[in-house]
């Protein structure tokens, strides 16, 4: 096990970790280690259980048994270090908010109570959007968007909370090409300024290209490791079970035709 | 109209009626938009309901009349309501519409109970709980509507103090749990707020039609911008146009009750702003079809 | 027939009629529905009050059926605009109606018989007085004669569709595919709602009018799992309701109807709280067992995972983060169901756990 100033250094420990909705266990005794300034993929079947791991990192779900820690310390403590991409499909976007509104609330946790955002606020969320070439969109209604481009504004709203590890739920669900190739340029540069990104994602194909870390998960870890070593065609088919039919032909092999898992997942 | 006016000036029921149907079109409007938003236009129903047996207990217990005694029972049992309607949601089978029809009309069959059971008993202080019914904007004296806007303007100032955190507890509540914002009791203090709106309504507008004044100001100010600030001010005028007009017609003509005059004159609103509101007005869409559909019929884009 | 028994068989009849519809209101999650519908018959009565010139029967039920059918036209259409959510549909349709409703009244009728108050909570009481005469001949109570015949109409419509109800209301889809029309099924159930609830209206009033639709067919729907039973059911409770209400409510000398939906009320909660199959406290009971039995599972999966010779209750307490006494407590049962032993302080698992662990670890696939 880790030494406690081991612990200190890295940005995710889950230790232990179970967690049940109601009567049903969706994650079973889970302990994985995320290292620092890593492309992180969790990857698993629909209802694995992934998004219920972020959350519960994210202190959104109650924890039937184990913990968590964020650079060795409890989430409650570290929060501002950590940024969240929520799935897109999680709120009403015919709210009456504009696109620049929206980046803001990114920093509302910095702010404080009652404080309003004001202009540098304005100038930050501005430089956000900037980032994921939204800027021209800043004072649009946010439900004139297309799926891409509420995407990357989540995405800036993230930027916004300028963290050191980023949690994000499929950021490319209903992405054409060009926008994940945006998304996945952002996510590298900030990979290089020393970032962790934590990220579910659903299309194996382009774990290997986009990761360096994965973690494949089926409400329990059935592997953790870099993408070069655990991510096999072994693993990959004890995580998806009986339903997969079509593997990827060549995981874990350098080269040769991949296709997608998920496509006959469900 | 003049005359109306130095009369709302200078009358003192007409000022009482005016003042107290604005503040509640203003409380109602602004709290409501946040229902609403947060898809719980019918929660208001309900609670107006789940306020009748509170106002006739208060009385039953006190013997008072006074507005703040009896806002203050219809408080505790529009909260015991709502807190039934989660508990079953959460716990049972049961859907969260049944349990809101189940709670409004139980909580209303109990309130009818005791309305004629405090008739019977011959309480010579009784007459007038049954205004509550349908409002009686004429009976506002000036002690109501004091009550009235303090309870309103400590609400009012909870929403721009908190303009924010309550902003983001209606968009994203997860976001906002995952930056730290206390989302349980922020959802408390703004359902306690929709309480209030709700109370202060109870007297003019009543209890069956109280809802009305929470959903109608909200619906009809979204058509007509894209930013929650400018949506509360619109709401908060549309509803005090509405409650101001309505008490006017329902006091200068005698024998109309005021609930259903002010809920006419938020309908004529919102209809008026579902059809005709740039961008999402109803009537914009029809045409733009209208003129595409001749644009292909005639050959060509124009 | 005295006048006691009139008001007992009308209020039964209310209860009854309002039952059966009721039970597909409650499975199609269409409660407030209801509730709108009940409010905006309103207009519709007072038209067709207008247009007979004075009560009539057959205007009454065609104009509310009517003005409930534009209501549900009014919520679904405003809802497909997409600029309200359909809660905000409601809450802008039926109170707009039924403002109108009140505001015709009190205009143009106020001596009348219709008065506000009455829409609300109606008088039973005066059932036995309302009689039904047609050419001269008294053939009884109105309201209790209207009410026995929706019954039954309601009574023939249910068995008459029973299946396309039962398929429409679990499974539209499948409904649709099968031929016949969902969408048919729906405005035939919202008039048979329409017209129950102006039968019904005089008597208990439009707010109860929803208790008695609503309350018993969820409280069945607590009880059973079969829709034949739970339509049973939910008569059955409509008409206890009914009758004790009818009692207590003249011993207490209050409103009838308001005490037949206190009742109707008391029965529900009884079944929220003791039903044994979906009530809170049988709920409640199965859950901490499950929480147990779970936490015992836990316990095994750990330390099989773990691999360690033994552990201490220290060092589980703290990986785990349960509390000593929770600790404790799941220690005990796994040492009577001998997966665990405990020697000195340490926890180890027995051969029995670590078969025990293999048969969880198998077991655990995800829900779908
Ligand atoms: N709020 C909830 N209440 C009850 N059960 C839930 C809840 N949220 C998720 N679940 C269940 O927990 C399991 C894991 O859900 P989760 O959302 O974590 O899966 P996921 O791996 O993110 O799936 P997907 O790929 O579909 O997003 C599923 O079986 C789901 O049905
Ligand atoms: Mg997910």
């Amino acid at each position: 096990m880790d030494s406690e100033e081991a612990l200190d250094r890295l940005p995710v420990a889950v230790r232990d970790l179970t967690v049940a909705y109601r009567d049903t266990p969706v994650l079973w005794d889970v302990d994985v280690s995320m290292p620092e300034g890593k492309m992180i993929a969790i990857v698993g079947p629909n209802g694995a259980g992934k998004s219920t791991l972020i959350k519960s990192i994210l202190n959104l779900v109650p924890l039937t048994s184990g913990n968590v820690t964020i650079y060795g310390k409890t989430y409650k403590a570290q929060r501002s270090m950590v940024g969240y991409v929520p799935q897109r499909g999680s709120v009403d976007w015919d709210f009456p908010t504009t696109t620049l509104d929206v980046v803001q609330m990114g920093m509302y946790g910095k702010l404080g109570w009652i404080r309003r955002p004001g202009k540098r606020e304005r100038d930050v969320a501005l430089e956000c959007l900037e980032k994921v070439g939204m800027a021209s969109y800043a004072n649009r209604q946010i439900s004139q968007l297309s799926g891409g481009q509420q995407q990357r504004v989540f995405l800036a709203r993230a930027l916004a909370q300028d963290a050191q590890i980023y949690f994000m739920d499929e950021p490319f669900a209903g992405v054409d090409a060009t926008t994940e190739r945006a998304i996945v340029d952002i996510m590298r540069e900030l990979r290089e300024s020393g970032k962790t990104l934590v990220v579910v994602h659903h299309n194996l194909e382009t774990v290997p290209e986009y990761f360096d870390w994965v973690i494949l998960l089926n409400v329990r870890v059935i592997a953790s490791g870099p993408v070069e070593e655990v991510f096999t065609r072994e693993a990959i088919q004890k995580a998806y079970g009986g339903r997969m039919t079509f593997l990827p032909d060549s995981v874990g092999e350098p080269s040769g035709p991949l296709r997608r898992a998920e496509s006959l997942g469900d | 109209m003049l005359d109306l006016l130095h009369d709302v000036i200078f009358d003192y029921t007409l000022r009482n009626v005016a003042l107290g149907s604005a503040l509640l079109g203003i409380v109602g409007g602004v709290l409501g938009s946040f229902a609403v938003l947060r898809r719980q236009g019918l929660l208001g129903d309900a609670l107006a309901h789940t306020a009748l047996p509170g106002i006739c207990l208060a009385f039953m217990l006190t013997g008072l009349r006074t507005p703040l005694v009896l806002m203050a029972g219809a408080a505790i049992t529009g909260w015991i309501g709502t807190l039934i309607i989660i508990k079953v949601v959460q716990d049972t089978r049961i859907s969260e519409d049944s349990a809101l029809g189940i709670v409004l009309s139980v909580f209303f069959g109990i309130g009818i109970v005791l309305l004629t059971y405090i008739q019977q008993s011959n309480n010579a202080n009784q007459a007038g709980l049954d205004r509550y019914l349908f409002g009686q904007a004429a009976t506002l004296v000036q002690s109501h509507v004091i009550t009235m806007a303090v309870l309103g303007g400590a609400a009012l100032l909870c929403v721009a103090l908190l303009f924010k955190e309550f902003k983001l507890l209606s968009f994203d509540p997860e976001f906002a749990a995952s930056i730290g914002f206390p989302v349980g009791k922020l959802n408390v203090l703004l359902t306690s707020l929709i309480v209030i709106a709700v109370v202060i309504g109870l007297q003019t507008v009543g209890v069956v039609l109280m809802a009305a004044m929470l959903v109608g100001p909200a619906a009809a100010a979204r058509q007509w911008t894209n930013r929650l600030s400018v949506m509360l001010g619109l709401a908060a005028l549309f509803g005090a146009a509405a409650g101001v007009s309505g008490a006017m017609i329902s006091v200068t003509a005698s024998r109309l009750p005021t609930g259903p005059m002010v809920i006419l004159c938020m309908t004529a609103i919102v209809i008026v702003s579902l059809l005709f509101a740039p961008e999402r007005g109803l009537v914009w869409d029809a045409v733009r079809q209208r003129s595409s559909r001749r644009r292909i019929l005639q050959g060509g884009p124009g | 027939m005295n006048a006691e028994q009139t008001i007992l068989l009308t209020g039964v009849f209310a209860a009854s009629s309002c039952a059966l519809v009721g039970s597909f209101l409650v499975l199609r999650k269409m409660a407030m529905m209801a509730d709108a519908i009940s409010h905006a018959i309103l207009p519709g009565l007072v038209l067709a009050y207008f247009l007979a010139n004075g009560p009539n029967l057959v205007f009454g039920v065609l104009g509310a059926s009517l003005a409930g059918l534009t209501t549900v036209f009014l919520v679904e259409g405003l809802q497909r605009t997409g600029r309200v959510k359909s809660d905000a549909a409601i809450g802008i349709v039926f109170p707009a109606l039924f403002a109108l409703g009140t505001f015709m009244i009190s205009r143009y009728f106020a001596n009348v018989h219709l008065d506000a108050d009455a829409v609300l909570f109606g008088e039973i009481a005066f059932a036995p007085f309302d009689r039904l005469i047609v050419a001269g001949v008294d053939y009884g109570s109105q309201p209790m004669i209207v009410l026995g015949a929706i019954t039954v109409l309601n009574l023939a419509l249910i068995l008459f569709f029973y299946k396309e109800l039962k398929v429409a209301t679990f499974d539209p889809g499948l409904a649709a595919a099968i031929g016949f029309s969902p969408v048919m099924l729906h405005y035939g159930l919202m008039t048979a709602v329409s017209m129950t609830t102006v039968g019904a209206f005089s008597a208990v009033g439009a707010i109860l009018v929803v208790a008695l639709m609503i309350v018993p067919a969820a409280t069945a729907y607590l009880l059973t799992d079969r829709l034949a039973l739970m339509i049973g059911l939910s008569v059955g409770s409509g008409v206890v309701s009914a009758v004790s209400g009818y009692y207590l409510a003249v011993l207490i000398d209050v409103s009838i109807s308001g005490m037949m939906t206190v009742t109707a009320g008391a029965l529900f909660g009884l079944a929220a709280l003791f039903s044994p199959s979906h009530g809170l406290v049988a709920r409640a009971i199965r859950r901490s067992k499950l929480r147990e039995r779970f936490a015992a599972d836990l316990l095994v999966m750990h330390l099989s995972h773990h691999r360690t010779a033994a552990e201490t209750f220290d060092s589980l307490a703290a990986e785990l983060n349960w509390s000593p006494s929770w600790l404790e407590r799941v220690v005990n049962r796994s040492t009577q169901e001998d997966t665990i032993q405990v020697e000195s302080e340490a926890v180890r698992l027995t051969d029995n756990g670590r078969l025990a662990a293999d048969r969880i670890a198998a077991s655990l696939e995800p829900a779908r």
